[in-house]
């Protein structure tokens, strides 16, 4: 077992994919707080159907570099929908439910019809659950995701009683001259982000995966914001981490392995937190 | 002058006005209550003060060096923060935002202003409970001492005592009454006409016929005669 991973470890690639899953990981638990408490838990889902179907028309045209397409498109929408959740005739959920099926099918549909691979649903399954064994990336995605997930830690330690404020509290903050319409765009594009960037890793139908269960499963246990986002970051950095190890192991899709542990570590935290209480 | 004088102001959203020619003035020490029936506008007028929304028409004046930052709020509790994990303390602190200016970070000011206000709403000992394990009473004081790290010299309560028992809600009252002894000037949106009566200085109905003034003025006024005749009448 020891040789098969040294053997893997022997490759640049391995390392790379470790990197980013480790990373993505963080970022994405950090803002899953914000989000599963501010009842945007679907944002990420709508989100990453959106950039699934920019990124099939990025396909389409063959463009090199997709991120440069996928990334500001999907920024937009975020900040769109987060718009409408505020005083729209359509309201935040529809509009997510809207958006996000929307974009699946004509993703979807652009793919099927200008299809530039002789293997359409294998594409279509690698956007939507992410690659089926270890990813490849190169120099440059790596250095993308260390440079804005960077990004993202840093404003979230800079920003973090603030956020915590809008969080909780939006009329309250708001009255008493906070900006909160800013930090909810920092939010958004955040979110838009962290969702671009993990769409390599686990596939757009699995992005919420990452952004809701570290959060989820430490609000089982803790019980202060503080402690909640600690044990969160914690969570998602461990279960990522033993997820792209399992895969390399087992040669199961990376994606839904980090998935799989994510839920069990849920079940694990409910479970105890139950006993917690009764005992 | 006034801390807050409002003109003819007039209140509505989507270019729909509810109620106009609102004329009111807040001055310091003063403990104005806000009354009328459900859907009158109470909440809009609060939101127009805190300027969470433009009003329609009209103005809203500060007078005497007064700053609108330096009121302090007391929404009505959201759906959101029922199961929100936040210790008591986080919460109070937060109230300390407004006067950080780009700081980012607490400082040893800050929590000592925090610790006060804990202290005078009774709710130290509970500095590092989960909010959302405290009952709807100690939640009212947790969010109270929040508003007075952010308050200076203004509370602004929206239905502080509603969905507390009765016991509670007098100590909830003894307590609003003993912050304005001790200079707070409030402005409180109610319900409870019998509970305006005892402890403001100054009534503002708005519904139907708007009335200002003080409480025995209001007591004289027709909307005074039918609103407290009514509620003493089913006490």
């Amino acid at each position: 077992m020891m040789d098969k991973l040294a053997f893997y470890f022997e490759h640049k690639f391995v390392w790379y994919a470790l990197a980013t899953a480790v990373l993505i990981a963080l970022c994405s638990s950090f803002l899953g707080v914000t989000l599963v408490l501010k009842r945007f838990s679907f944002i990420g889902d709508g989100l990453s159907h959106v950039a699934f179907g920019v990124m099939s028309v990025a396909t389409v045209l063959k463009l090199s570099n997709q991120t440069m397409l996928v990334l500001p498109a999907t920024i937009l929408s975020a900040i769109l929908l987060l718009r409408t959740g505020q005083n729209a005739k359509i309201k935040g959920d529809a509009a997510i439910a809207m958006i996000s099926v929307g974009a699946l099918a004509f993703g979807y549909m652009v793919m099927n019809v200008f299809a530039t691979s002789a293997n359409v649903s294998g594409d279509v399954c690698s956007t939507l659950f992410g690659s089926i064994s270890i990813l490849t990336l190169s120099d440059f995605d790596l250095i993308l995701t260390i440079v804005l997930s960077s990004i993202v830690v840093i404003v979230f330690v800079l920003f973090y009683n603030r956020i915590f404020a809008v969080t909780f509290d939006e009329a309250f903050s708001k009255a008493t001259g906070l900006k909160t319409e800013l930090f909810n765009l920092v939010i958004a594009v955040t979110t838009a982000i962290i969702i671009v960037l993990a769409m390599n890793l686990v596939g757009s139908l699995l992005i919420s995966a990452l952004v809701i269960f570290p959060a989820l499963s430490s609000m089982r246990l803790f019980r202060s914001f503080k402690s909640v986002t600690v044990c969160s970051v914690i969570l998602g950095v461990v279960c990522s981490f033993l997820g792209v190890m399992i895969s390399i192991m087992a040669g199961t899709p990376v994606g839904s392995t980090i998935v799989a542990v994510q839920v069990v570590v849920f079940f694990a935290f409910w479970l105890t937190g139950a006993i917690a209480k009764k005992g | 002058m006034s801390l807050l004088t409002v003109k003819n102001l007039a209140l509505g959203y989507d270019s729909h006005t509810i109620v106009d020619n609102i004329n009111f003035a807040v001055d310091a020490g003063d403990y104005l209550c806000v009354v009328g029936e459900n859907g009158s506008g109470k909440t809009t007028l609060m939101k127009t003060l805190l300027g969470l929304t433009g009003p329609m028409g009209g103005e809203i004046i500060a007078g005497e060096g007064f700053n609108k930052k330096e009121i302090g709020y007391l929404p009505q509790q959201t759906l959101i923060q029922r199961d929100f994990p936040a210790a008591v303390r986080e919460i109070v602190l937060s109230g300390c935002l407004s006067g950080m200016g780009k700081r980012c970070f607490y400082n040893a000011s800050d929590k000592a202003i925090a610790e006060k206000n804990m202290e005078k709403m009774g709710i130290t000992h509970l500095a590092d409970r989960s909010y959302r394990d405290l009952s709807g009473g100690q939640q009212q004081r947790v969010l109270l001492a929040r508003a007075l790290c952010a308050a200076g010299r203004m509370l602004l309560m929206d239905e502080p005592v509603s969905g507390l028992d009765p016991k509670v809600t007098l100590e909830m009252y003894e307590l609003i009454n003993n912050l304005n002894k001790e200079g707070m000037t409030v402005v409180m949106i109610s319900h409870d006409i019998s509970a305006a009566v005892k402890y403001a200085n100054k009534i503002l109905h708005i519904g139907g016929n708007v009335f200002f003034g003080s409480v025995d003025e209001f007591l004289a006024s027709e909307a005074g005669k039918f609103l407290s005749g009514e509620s003493v009448d089913k006490r």
